[in-house]
């Protein structure tokens, strides 16, 4: 999908926290998507090794956590992750289901060195 | 030197939900209901447009629709400014999707105040749009019949968002094996209760209650 401007999204938030703090430069970038965010980690990291060059992010590692896309019954309020595709609530087959999480698509932390 | 891990917890489309806000309160400012209008290529984005523009010819309702493509055409904009309204035609420079920024910088070249309503044709494309906010109202997605009754099911993001679906083309439901009751099956357990309109734009079956509902949006 559009994975480069997600992909400048990530280097400008993360360049602007290194500066911030003065960073002489970012090691690792860590970020947290949900399974439903149609984001490919590949792609993600094809752009990043292209344009993060010349930044302070120039050679920062990615790190993608997957987190489950968890849904709620809204007739009998059971709990259940989303497994391969889409289906009724699995306790009372209800087609009434509600996404709690998995649309998480956040930089959690960067990693920096700082100026010595 | 010294390493250290720095917290950030940041959404990554921020820039872009930020701009979309932003865009929100110039409609608002305005008085201008505007509409996100998403569905994959050919699903009749346009002739539905154009099917509504006509309805509505009658009633003095002055409508601009910001048109997005991949590449350079000026073919939806022509068809719209034909019906004489005025459309702003973006061209996304091959990306998928329209973003926050293009809305942005199409609302400059309309006169917002002069109008009761906008539409942003988006790019055909069942995947990306959903990601962004425009800063509009409303986001509605037309699926038509011939595209299958499975695309619920295989493209969940794009309806879970959703304020109105538009069921399109059902004067060709006769000719094709699209079973609509597991279609709005898919539907309902993504998007409980989502207000829907089964229509033809070609014969205008069923576009009443849609203008209906949409005359309920515009400012009065």
């Amino acid at each position: 999908m559009h994975e480069l401007s997600v992909t400048e999204s990530i280097l400008e938030i993360a360049c602007r926290h290194a500066e911030q703090a003065q960073a002489a430069r970012v090691t690792d970038v860590h970020l947290v998507i949900g399974r439903l965010s149609s984001i490919i980690d590949d792609s993600v990291q094809f752009y990043w090794d292209l344009i993060s060059k010349e930044t302070l992010c120039e050679d920062a590692r990615l790190h993608f956590k997957r987190t489950p896309a968890i849904l709620t019954c809204q007739d009998c309020h059971q709990e259940f992750e989303l497994t391969t595709e889409l289906t009724p609530c699995p306790n009372c087959g209800s087609a009434r289901i509600r996404v709690l999480s998995g649309d998480e698509f956040n930089i959690e932390s960067i990693e920096i060195e700082r100026k010595s | 030197m010294s390493d250290k891990r720095i917290k950030i917890v940041e959404k990554i489309f921020d820039a872009n939900d930020r701009l979309a806000q932003q865009n929100r309160q110039r409609f608002d400012d305005s008085n201008t209901y505007a509409i996100n209008l998403m569905a994959s290529p050919g699903a009749g984005k346009t002739t539905f447009i154009l099917a509504t523009i006509n309805a509505m010819l009658d009633s003095n309702v002055r409508i601009g629709v910001i048109e997005g493509d991949t590449a350079p055409v000026t073919i939806d904009s022509d068809k719209i400014a034909a019906a004489g309204m005025p459309a702003i035609q973006v061209n996304t420079g091959g990306q998928c999707h329209m973003d926050a920024l293009m809305v942005e910088s199409a609302l400059e070249q309309l006169s917002l105040e002069e109008l009761d309503l906008v539409i942003v044709e988006n790019v055909g494309n069942l995947i990306c749009p959903a990601s962004f906010d425009l800063g509009t109202h409303s986001k509605i997605v037309i699926a038509s019949v011939p595209e299958g009754d499975d695309k619920p099911y295989k493209y969940p993001n794009i309806y879970r968002g959703l304020d109105v679906l538009i069921i399109n083309k059902i004067d060709l439901l006769p000719y094709l094996d699209f079973d609509m009751d597991y279609f709005r099956q898919g539907v309902e357990m993504l998007n409980p209760g989502l207000e829907t309109f089964a229509l033809s734009s070609k014969t205008g079956e069923g576009l009443e209650s849609w203008l209906t509902w949409l005359k309920n949006k515009l400012p009065q």
